[in-house]
């Protein structure tokens, strides 16, 4: 059964686009990742435009953020503070974000952008998953922690920058410039890939800037909530690029399936999942990299100005 | 059987032919046109669909059909190998291209007509005005954009150039089908029809057509476009709504 996507103009089978939802809802659930890194790269490969695939992801991830934040809220996890300076750098990234996607769009650069920018961003994400997951390949300790082993009492030069704030619920005393340039990050690679920037803020908050680590998924929540919030209305006002109902297909069926991933996930034991994952995501950077790399068949293409000329 | 087709399509053309009724006789007019419908409609299940133009005309003569849809400005981009990747390097604007055109005739047009009525009515894929708003251009670059344009339009099944798409009956009536396949633009479409007399035109006569966007997905779009701020707000809202639902069911569960 065919639907047809109004803003994307594209008419797509209904069980793909449901099986694609439900499979990336499944593993954002067993892992705990947001899945919006796999569901753009495959948005691109059934023929959705890069630019609505980019657009309409932000719209579905505020809403597994929102539920995902409702959750933490009630069991106070919450550092609104912290979360009100990410959200303020990520507010502005994201403009800039949204910004330079339409610059990059008007010159003709923007699906080579989206497309390298995943080649990169999978590569290292694939990479350090497989480098985590491959049997002894680690002493049951995660890469991540062996930047912790650094501790955030070295960064001497971030403890010199101005404007410091009391965060009470982090337990903190820093910069605020901190969070908000993180924040800044996180809302450039939202309005530009259209992830969520969990698998960057969550690191970042842990190990660059110390928060307890009860705090720190509640708060990315609140603060992916918000800058995905704010990038998908500039997505739809600047770029018009929001598909509404190719986000509400993915969203019921992604939702369900984060739900079942996450009873799932307490039962399975993840190691051969956790490699199978690092491998799929390898593999979609591969695809993405070898599409760029490979002689195109046409050199030319058309891109049509909404706006007839007199 | 053909005798009772020409009956019909001759009662067909004096009655709905816009110049029928100025005209108390149809035959006084060297040649009359119209189309089955004057109005595609492009619902969601859109996948195409033919028109059929059909007309009279007063004698014998070369009947050639140009259908040009509404103007817009392209850009052409080409690519180029940038290190190890293919990347956009070069582009042109062209102004002013019709989004869709549509050559029928009954015989190749070059031989019956000449080029400077070829160029000034721009009939053919080869003749069509395609201008570019920037000077510095160099003429052999625009010509490789031109002819980039109109392969890639063609592939897109939206430039065609058709020979013996026209059916001729007694050298009075004639009959085409119009394609318009399911990526068709919207906008106000021109049909122009052609009588052609030794190398001039005897007589033409333009029948507009209309495609617009029907239905809920049509709706969509006019919302995102045209009051894009509250479109996009509706989104996160009813993204929001879904996920505070979700987390509500799945709490109970």
């Amino acid at each position: 059964m065919q639907i047809y996507l109004p803003i994307a103009e594209l008419s797509v089978n209904i069980f793909l686009v449901l099986g694609l939802g439900g499979v990336v809802g499944l593993l954002s659930g067993l892992f705990g990742v947001g899945g919006g890194f796999l569901m753009t790269p495959l948005l691109i490969f059934i023929g959705v435009p890069p630019t609505v695939a980019v657009g309409t992801q932000a719209v579905q991830i505020v809403a597994s953020s929102v539920s995902g934040m409702l959750a933490h809220l009630r069991r106070n996890n919450v550092d609104f503070l912290m979360g009100g300076v990410l959200t303020g750098g990520g507010v502005i990234g994201s403009a800039v974000g949204v910004w330079l996607f339409s610059l990059l769009k008007d010159t003709g650069h923007i699906d080579l952008t989206i497309s390298l920018g995943y080649v990169v961003f999978l590569g290292i994400v694939g990479g350090f998953m497989l480098i985590e997951s491959l049997p002894g390949a680690l002493k049951k300790r995660p890469v991540a922690l062996a930047l912790a082993a650094r501790g955030p009492g070295r960064h001497i030069w971030m403890h010199g920058l101005p404007l410091k704030i009391r965060f009470r619920r982090s337990k903190l005393y820093i910069s605020a410039l901190l969070p908000a340039g993180i924040g800044f990050l996180v809302g450039l690679l939202v309005a530009m890939m259209g992830v969520g920037g969990g698998f960057l803020i969550v690191p970042a908050m842990i190990y660059l800037l110390g928060m307890p680590t009860q705090v720190v998924i509640g708060t990315s929540l609140f603060q992916i909530t918000f800058v995905t919030a704010v990038t998908a209305l500039l997505q739809a006002m600047v770029n018009q690029s929001v598909d509404v109902v190719l986000a509400l297909l993915l969203l019921v069926i992604a939702v369900v399936g984060a739900q079942v991933g996450a009873k799932l996930s307490s039962k399975i034991k993840g190691e051969h999942l956790r490699v199978a994952l690092a491998s799929m995501v390898l593999l979609v950077a591969i695809r993405l990299a070898i599409g760029l790399v490979i002689p195109p068949g046409e050199l030319f293409s058309l891109s049509t100005q909404l706006e007839s000329a007199p | 059987m053909s005798h009772i087709l020409c009956a019909v399509l001759l009662l067909l053309a004096t009655s709905t032919g816009a110049r029928a009724q100025q005209q108390s006789n149809a035959l006084e007019v060297p040649l009359m046109a119209d189309l089955s419908s004057h109005l595609i409609a492009i619902t969601s299940r859109f996948i195409g669909t033919d028109v059929l133009l059909f007309g009279a005309t007063d004698g014998p003569g070369d009947i050639v059909v140009v259908v040009t849809g509404p103007t817009r400005d392209e850009t052409v981009r080409r690519k180029e190998r940038v290190g190890p990747i293919w990347l956009n390097t070069d582009q042109v604007t062209l102004a002013a291209v019709p989004s869709y055109y549509r050559v029928v005739s009954s015989r190749p047009v070059e031989e019956f007509v000449p080029q400077f009525l070829l160029n000034r009515e721009q009939i053919g894929l080869a003749n069509i005005r395609i201008l570019t708003g920037d000077e510095n251009i160099p003429p052999e670059q625009l010509a490789q954009f031109r002819s980039a344009l109109i392969r890639l339009k063609t592939s897109q099944n939206l430039y065609d150039q058709g020979i013996g798409a026209i059916n001729m009956m007694s050298n009075r009536l004639f009959r085409a089908e119009l394609h318009f396949p399911s990526n068709v633009p919207t906008g106000t479409y021109l049909v122009k029809v052609f009588l052609f007399r030794g190398g001039e035109v005897a007589s033409a006569q333009i029948v507009p057509l209309n495609i617009s966007k029907i239905g809920v997905g049509a709706d969509i779009y006019d919302f995102a476009h045209n009051l894009a701020p509250l479109y996009g707000l509706l989104a996160v809202l009813l993204a929001a709504g879904a996920g505070w639902a979700a987390s509500a069911v799945f709490r109970r569960v």
